[in-house]
């Protein structure tokens, strides 16, 4: 990869994981709260269904989550795999991609 | 190289980080794939929320948080180092308190149901 | 003294095997002295480099027991386990024989790098005024007396894992240089060091820092270039 593309990467993992860290801390609140009230699909779904704010939320969370983890995943397959070049990056695409889907279409269908 | 090399705080840490970051990445799915079970209607997300109450299920949970809480710590270690060029003790003291700390607080909320 | 220490030598190339020695054990020792005693009284066919033997020049690093180390800074009480050393030569290096390894990777490492200074294109009118407690300085300051001894390269997984990878020694140059005012050659040196063979490869496992005799910190120097790259690339100058 070019020395431009590694520094995008790198700047990429950083600005996602500040993100992330901030999602996380308000994820694991909420969780824990939505626990110690109840959890059952209809407290958790009257709490979450056309919120746009959770919504929002969730959307930049699973995003910001899905492109760490595709980073992530490169590196490390290309670091302790012989695999490597243009198909890994395709693959790591794919899997960002597989998780922005999965992790949308759950945030909707909780949240929209 | 060998072990010896690597037996120091820092190597730690990576291998924590690596080991947690790859573990929560194929967890990520199933949580995804568990929650869209919501779009289906509430009677199987209650039907899958009961099934998370098996005390194995809480297990697997509780090891989940420390994973998250160390992969969090260790990733807030990381853009400190790299971006604050703070000695090296002190990089390894915030992860070590703020792991703990993060990871304790959160077993004893959720083991207080 | 009568203790006697066992000592494992790699002995051969690439491919070879450890040989042990018995070496009488003094009161005051170094691993140099060991290897040293084993050449002129046990086995004049091993090959070994040493040079100032008081820790100045860094020709005599090597594995010992596992870890890379300056034999001639190594006292045999701090390392030796059950009576026994083991000896090898530096890793992530081709071995020429013995405990001698071939470190041409390692300085061409450095030259790839960019790690020479480049002057400007015109001389300037007067000396460069420097001040010494400047940011810049104190960052460049930190990382100058690498000697090349090549115990942070043999140290680092990184290193292991990607033949490329730059390494620590010829990176943490790399860093010195970005910050020399006077230097004009931070463009392609950016370029250089930039990639997935160069600062973007580090991931702060720290043996590097943690193995320098010389207390340099090369993680926090690539953390320096990654921080330059970054800047640079946002800029539009990488």
């Amino acid at each position: 990869m070019t020395a431009r593309a590694e520094a995008s990467l790198w700047i990429v993992q950083r600005a996602t994981a500040v993100v992330l860290a901030l999602a996380v801390l308000v994820h694991l609140a909420t969780i824990v709260y939505a626990v110690r009230t109840g959890l059952s699909a209809v407290s958790v779904l009257a709490r979450t269904q056309g919120n746009p704010w959770w919504l929002g939320f969730y959307l930049v969370f699973v995003l910001a989550a899905a492109l760490h983890a595709g980073v992530g995943l490169r590196t490390i397959i290309r670091e302790m795999t012989p695999w490597r070049g243009p198909s890994l990056d395709i693959a790591a695409v794919c899997a960002s991609l597989f998780l922005l889907v999965a992790g949308w279409r759950a945030a909707i269908g909780l949240f929209a | 190289m060998t072990w010896r090399a690597r037996n120091h705080p820092s190597y730690w840490a990576f291998a924590l980080h690596r080991v947690s970051g790859l573990l929560l990445a194929a967890f990520l799915p199933f949580h995804f794939w568990a929650l869209s079970t919501a779009i289906t209607g509430a009677a199987r997300l209650d039907a899958f929320l009961d099934w998370t109450r098996q005390p194995l299920v809480i297990s697997a949970e509780t090891g989940l948080v420390i994973l998250l809480a160390a992969h969090l710590t260790g990733g807030l270690r990381l853009l400190a180092l790299e971006f604050l060029a703070w000695p090296n003790w002190q990089k390894s003291a915030v992860g070590l308190s703020a792991g703990i700390s993060l990871a304790v607080g959160l077993l004893f909320l959720l083991n207080a149901l | 003294m009568s203790e006697a220490i066992e000592v494992a030598v790699w002995r051969g190339g690439a491919a070879g095997s450890l040989r042990s020695y018995s070496v009488p054990e003094q009161e005051s020792q170094t691993v140099l002295d060991v290897v040293t005693y084993i050449q002129r009284h046990l086995d004049p066919s091993l090959s070994y480099r040493f040079a100032c033997r008081v820790g100045m020049c860094g020709s005599c690093a090597m594995t010992v027991n596992g870890v890379a180390r300056w034999t001639c800074r190594t006292h045999v009480r701090k390392v030796v386990r059950r009576g026994r050393i083991e000896l090898r030569p530096l890793a992530n290096l081709p071995v020429i024989k013995d405990l001698v390894t071939d470190m041409t990777a390692f300085f061409e490492k450095w030259t790839r790098a960019k790690g020479a200074f480049v002057p400007a294109a015109t001389v300037p009118a007067d000396f460069a005024m420097v001040p010494p407690e400047s940011r810049e300085r104190q960052a460049a300051s930190a990382g100058i007396e690498c000697i090349g001894c090549g115990v942070c390269y043999a140290s680092c997984d990184v290193v292991a894992w990607n033949p490329d990878y730059l390494g620590p020694a010829a990176l943490n140059r790399a860093w010195t240089l970005v910050n020399d005012e006077r230097d004009a050659g931070n463009r392609e040196r950016l370029a250089a060091v930039a990639g997935d063979a160069g600062c973007h490869a580090c991931h702060s496992h720290r043996s590097c820092a943690e193995r320098c005799p010389k207390s340099i910190d090369p993680t926090g120097s690539i953390a320096g270039l990654k921080r330059a790259t970054a800047w640079a690339l946002l800029r539009g100058e990488l």
